[in-house]
């Protein structure tokens, strides 16, 4: 099975604090960690669990800049067959739509049988796998947990839906899915095996290699913009009690009383 | 200005609780206008849904197509596709539905989408103005987006509040003849409900919760140990199940259960809106974090700055002392 | 007749003379043995390098302290004393053994005269030999220790044979002495009460016929068993007869670091290495083989470890038999050698190799000088190597690689601890001495305070010292022994140059594992020392006073990197004790017996699978003792010791204090009198 896995290299937010910088148009930038986004990489486990029993091979794309490879070496040295960088100035402030445009007309670049992104990255959009499948006019599922391949060109899914059940979903190939956390445990990729993928090629591919149409891509075809970050005055939240952890305890003890929750 | 729909998230025929948030996201884009429902289904479920819609919606449009008996993104987006106009702008609730549904809507559609909207602060021209969050909610953002040629807007479930005012009209339009032949490439098999485990935190009154802060899987014992003394139960929030320290069960939140306690205890909670998501009611929730500035501060009553693995043991304490002198026996509820 | 009493080369064996049987039956055995030993040895060959030839001075200094003076066995006493009767009995025995042999294929090994010292002592020595085998029997039956665990079958069995054994020789001695006596021939003397003698005192009234035959008998029982040992030993734990001299003479001289990847391969090659630890049985080295070889499965190693002791799936002495049963199944002494399994995850569990804390008892323990840490490290490696590291410690790892610390915390927050009061060093000439902090006296809330007692004691010391700030990494220390070489050479790399660039000629720590991180694993960083050295040498020379302590029992527990790792043990006791007034009690299992609190660095962070954490058997130790307050030098053992007061429900009957702690909190003002 030939499998794509569209990734995206964001800030790490389990280690780093977001915050606004000093204009307060964009967050703070300077210290921050970046790395591929964890539901993508969660995607590059299942895509590479999925080929050791069907074979194939696993490819990893992504839309950025020359910063933005280090994703890609990194999934490759978890075992991604190949790695697939676009770039282009055109790209630049695509909205989601754009983005899943360019992606677009990569998958038709090629022959996939099976196209994965993470369910959402850091602006919690996950939009790119919906869009894309709409673009390609193939059968989308979002929040997938489970993936059984069955016969003649068929996925048995599992979507995660509420109060913690599963949905079960046949599915036709080719087919765009999102992937979930916890879909997985994936496979530990050190500074090591990054090292001994540094010297492999990953190809750039322009605007004009794919082909794509120019008035959905690019800032001025966004039609989503961002205006600024800002931080919402902190209104007034929860009265916070003071003291030392007895006097703490006593006015929550009261408060506790009054509400009910001592049975 | 466009043409409103809002569409509705049934189970069981029972409409969702964003069914009644939507209109109030509807009246900040367009004041003048009266949103329509827009509802698809089969059968009794269907009919039952449509009517407890009438006090909130002027105009209900109902498409009942027995492929459409499960919510299946896939077909509901062709029937959607199949009677809504050109340049409509749909207000979908953010939640597991709308996020399969809303993205290859609004391709189809060839219009604009806005997800997980917090706020909208109106219309200029082609621009609708609107809040979002970023970065697990750590920042906000304005976005604008261009609603020319329509626009599908996803609702964050409980960032409106619900319809309050005088009861609309409610007429059902029955639509299922437009809808069409429904086949798609996706089929709904079944549903796997969760493991219900020993203990069914929707019912209870009083939940001490746990999340991240809790360190590690022998520290639950701490939380356990209060929740026994207060005659209470303990749920968590999704980094806890991720983990394996509870079962899914006990998790609380929109990939979760939803519960309506009294009192709320959010322990080591950092305040996703996933997790929060998951309590409805307006309980009293009390927050005890680490970190004096952590979002759950922002949504709690009563707040804690302090370490929930030494404070828990001193409450738990404390209650037992209380409940030693009035005699009284705890029981779990 | 009579005379093949006294020549067994002469005598005939059902037809056969002496001398061509005896001959025969030698060569025979010797042949075997030669084989056998020869396909024990093939798998070393196909096996990695390992440096071990170097320093034959230090090594045959522990050949002479461990093998001839049996250094480790009294550690176990009963057992220990009989193994070393026992051993010594078998070196008094070899020059006997081999005369023996000689008999059977000439005479002139027969002694001329016999009741000479070394007879007397031989008889001895055989005597108490056949005694041991007796008493070990019966033990291994009836009052085995639960370390013996269940194998005692083949144990029992050696066992006998090397009782039959001194009895052939007995029956073989005395039933000569007996004939001569009878028939009025030149007596042969007999140690008093010996096995020879009191076989003497037995036939005394046997007929010189059946004397005859018993003494021919008891010779060629002698032989065959003798042979049959030999050539059985390499197929069990007895082999380690004849691999301890050479397991023990090979052993590591070099204690607290890790072995490299490879023998051989310079760090700046280690990317052309294809892969990393062992993953297939021959990535062991040939020294790692050896050990496994020589494993006598005596448990005492499993018996301290204190993984195994809180049912972690580890137990030490399981590594080296499974290995040894591996390469007995896949180099058979006859047959074709097999290509087997994976060692972690097929021979070994995930699991089994995760529990290890690496705290060394297992190593302090062997009386063969087995290793265990580099194999379990190399076993890891692999691990690593394949993506197989366990999920809870991906993202400490990953927090380690981006930000240089396991929690994540931003590099330029390392220095927030000591809020304004110590210097930072920006390039050379900013002081004399390093305290290297480490992550989590960095950032850990409750362990900030051991980084400021430290500083203040650095303080009152007049130290010019300074810390590396933002510019400090984690140590790695628990890195590289987590498998994560390549992490860890990074992070080494980064320290190192940090530590040169700021011109200091001297480290000091709080932290054990960085202490032995930079002791052993770095290069070219100025020496360094551990704060309860500083602090020893302080109050010995009264630099420091402490005011008096009047409540409290404590005890003092030995961190593994500090003590067992490192041999520092008195000089925290001696800070204790020049606390007045403080009574300071020992726990039963202290100083290298120390008993691990459940590990530092990367083993916080991993989850084992046990039925009770080593912290809170540590601390019902303590309470055992006596003590109501634990002091210690780690702040790895700190926040396992806290954490299992709670676990245990023994908040109230029991604190813990670290001693840089206690000594700021004792330390006289130098304003008061």
């Amino acid at each position: 099975m030939e499998i794509l896995v569209c990734a995206k290299r964001v800030p790490d937010t389990s280690e780093n604090e977001i915050q606004l910088d000093g204009d307060g148009k964009d967050i703070e930038r300077e210290d921050l960690v970046y790395s591929v986004n964890e539901p993508d990489n969660y995607a590059v486990e299942e895509a590479l669990q999925i080929i050791a029993r069907t074979g194939g091979s696993v490819t990893v794309v992504t839309v950025g800049g020359e910063e933005d490879e280090e994703i890609l070496r990194r999934e490759m040295a978890m075992g991604a067959t190949r790695g697939v960088l676009i770039s282009d100035d055109a790209f630049t402030g695509s909205d989601g739509r754009g983005i899943a445009a360019i992606l677009k007309a990569f998958v038709q670049t090629g022959h996939y049988d099976l196209i994965l992104t993470g369910v959402q990255a850091e602006d919690g959009c996950a939009q790119v796998g919906g869009m894309l499948a709409a673009m390609l006019d193939y059968p989308f599922a979002s929040l997938v947990t489970s993936i059984e391949v069955l016969e003649s060109r068929k996925l048995k899914i599992g979507r995660e839906i509420e109060g913690g059940n599963k949905e079960i979903n046949a599915i036709d190939l080719p087919c765009v899915l999102s992937i979930q956390t916890g879909i997985n445990e994936p496979r530990y990729v050190g500074m090591r095996g990054i090292r001994q993928v540094a010297s492999v090629p990953i190809p750039t591919l322009g605007a004009s290699d794919l082909g794509v149409d120019a008035d959905v891509v690019g800032e001025g075809a966004a039609k989503m913009r961002r205006v600024d970050y800002f931080v919402p005055p902190a209104g007034k939240g929860a009265e916070m009690l003071e003291g030392s952890r007895e006097e703490v305890v006593d006015k929550l003890m009261d408060l506790l009383k009054a509400k009910g929750g001592l049975n | 200005m466009a043409r409103i729909f809002a569409y509705i998230v049934h189970k069981s025929g029972v409409a969702d609780d964003t069914a009644a948030e939507l209109p109030a996201a509807a009246r900040k884009i367009d004041p003048a206008q009266q949103c329509t429902a827009i509802v698809t289904g089969w059968g009794a479920d269907l009919d039952q849904v449509c009517e407890s819609l009438r006090g909130t919606y002027s105009e209900i449009w109902k498409i009942a197509k027995e492929p459409l008996a499960y919510p299946n993104a896939e077909l509901v987006r062709k029937a959607l596709l199949s009677v809504l106009p050109a340049g409509a702008i749909v207000l979908v609730p953010h939640a597991h539905f709308g996020v399969d549904l809303s993205p290859g809507l609004s391709i189809r559609m060839n219009a604009a989408y806005v997800p997980d909207v917090l706020d909208i602060e109106g219309v200029e021209g082609a621009w609708l103005k609107a809040v979002r969050q970023e970065f697990g909610g750590q920042v906000s953002t304005h976005v604008r987006c261009d609603v020319s040629t329509g626009a599908v807007l996803n609702i964050r479930p409980g960032a409106f509040r619900p319809f309050e005012g005088a009861p609309a009209e409610g007429r059902i339009v029955d639509k299922s003849a437009e809808a069409g032949a429904l086949a798609a490439r996706r089929r709904y098999l079944e549903t796997i409900a969760a493991e219900t485990g020993d203990v069914d935190i929707t019912k209870q009154t009083v939940l001490v919760s746990i999340g991240r802060g809790i360190g590690e899987q022998e520290n639950v014992a701490i939380a356990e140990d209060l929740a026994e003394a207060m005659g209470a139960a303990v749920s968590c929030s999704r980094p806890v199940v991720d983990a394996k320290w509870m079962d899914k069960s006990r998790q609380v939140g929109s990939s979760g259960q939803t519960v309506r306690p009294k009192v709320y205890l959010a322990c080591g909670i950092s305040g996703s809106f996933q997790h929060l998501a998951g309590i409805k009611g307006s309980p009293f929730i009390v927050a005890i974090n680490k970190n004096p500035k952590a979002p759950i501060f922002r949504v709690a009553d009563v707040g804690i700055a302090d370490d929930m693995l030494e404070f828990l043991p001193a409450l738990a304490a404390r209650v037992r002392e209380e409940s030693c002198v009035s005699g009284k026996e705890r029981r779990r509820s | 007749m009579g005379e093949s009493i006294d020549s067994i080369a002469a005598a005939t064996y059902w037809l056969i003379r002496g001398r061509d049987l005896f001959l025969f039956l030698h060569l025979l055995g010797l042949a075997c043995f030669a084989y056998i030993v020869a396909r024990r040895l093939a798998p070393l060959l196909r096996a990695q390098r390992d440096f071990r030839f170097d320093r034959p001075l230090a090594r045959l200094g522990r050949v002479l302290q461990f093998w001839l003076a049996q250094w480790r066995h009294p550690r176990y006493r009963f057992a220990g004393t009989i193994h070393m009767l026992v051993f010594a009995g078998f070196l008094i025995l070899v020059s006997r053994a081999f005369a023996l042999l000689g008999l059977g294929i000439s005479d002139r090994f027969a002694a001329a005269e016999s009741g000479g010292i070394y007879d007397a002592i031989r008889n001895y020595a055989s005597t108490v030999v056949f005694l041991c085998m007796g008493i070990a029997i019966v033990r291994r039956l009836a009052f085995p220790p639960p370390r013996y665990g269940h194998r005692s079958a083949d144990a029992i069995f050696l066992l006998a044979l090397i009782g039959i054994l001194m009895a052939a020789d007995g029956v073989f001695e005395g039933s000569q002495a007996a004939f001569h006596a009878q028939l009025g021939r030149a007596a042969v003397w007999l140690a008093p009460l010996s096995l020879s003698w009191i076989f003497e005192a037995a036939f005394a009234s046997a007929s010189p016929a059946t004397l005859h035959h018993l003494h021919l008998g008891a010779y060629l029982a002698h032989e065959i068993t003798f042979f049959f040992l030999l050539c059985y030993r390499p197929f069990g734990i007895q082999f380690h007869i004849e691999t301890s001299l050479f397991s023990i003479y090979f052993a590591k001289l070099d204690r607290g670091t890790v072995k490299p990847v490879r023998w051989g391969v310079a760090e700046e090659q280690l990317d052309t290495v294809p892969s990393f630890g062992v993953k297939k049985f021959e990535d062991f080295t040939w020294k790692h083989i050896l050990d496994f070889y020589s494993c006598a499965d005596c448990g005492r190693c499993s018996d301290q470890c204190p993984a195994n002791a809180v049912g972690r799936p580890l137990s030490p002495r399981n590594l080296s038999i499974k290995a040894r049963d591996y390469v007995f199944r896949h180099y058979p002494v006859l047959g074709r050698t097999e290509d087997g399994m994976a060692m972690a995850g097929g021979l070994y569990s995930e699991d089994e190799i995760w529990s290890c804390t690496t705290c060394g008892a297992c190593e302090a323990e062997c009386p063969l000088l087995v290793e265990y840490i580099d194999k379990i490290v190399d076993l890891r490696r692999g691990l690593v190597d394949d993506g197989k590291a366990p999920q809870s410690l991906h993202k400490p790892l990953k927090a380690l690689e981006g930000r240089g610390n396991p929690f994540g915390k931003m590099e330029k927050k390392r220095a927030d601890w000591a809020q304004g009061t110590v210097r930072a060093l920006n390039g050379a000439g900013g002081a004399s001495t390093l305290y290297f902090v480490d992550s989590i006296t960095s950032y850990d809330d409750r362990i900030q305070s051991i980084g400021r007692a430290t500083a203040r004691i650095l303080g009152r010391l007049h130290e010019n010292f300074g810390i590396l700030g933002a510019k400090e990494r984690d140590s790695g220390h628990d890195v590289r022994r987590f498998g994560e070489e390549t992490l860890f050479l990074a992070l080494r790399d980064h320290n190192t140059e940090a530590i040169r660039a700021s011109g200091v000629r001297r480290v000091v720590t709080a932290d054990p594992h960085a202490y032995n991180a930079l002791k052993h694993d770095y290069k070219d960083v100025p020496p360094v020392e551990h704060i309860s050295e500083v602090l020893a040498r302080a109050v010995k020379t009264s630099q420091i006073r402490l005011n008096g302590v009047e409540n409290g029992v404590y005890t003092y527990h030995d961190p593994c990197y500090l003590g067992r790792h490192n041999g520092i043990y008195e000089d925290p006791r001696d800070v204790l004790d020049a606390i007045p007034g403080l009574r300071r009690v020992e726990m039963k299992r202290c100083r290298d017996r120390s008993f691990c609190c459940g590990g530092g660095g990367l083993a916080l962070f991993y989850e084992a699978k046990e039925e009770q954490r080593m912290g809170v058997q540590r601390v019902r130790m303590a309470a055992e003792a006596g003590a109501n307050v634990m002091v210690t030098a780690c702040p790895f053992c700190m926040v396992n010791i806290e954490d299992a007061i709670k676990v245990a429900g023994m908040e109230g009957q029991m604190t813990a204090i670290d001693l840089a702690e206690l000594v700021d909190r004792q330390m006289v003002n130098p304003t008061q009198g």
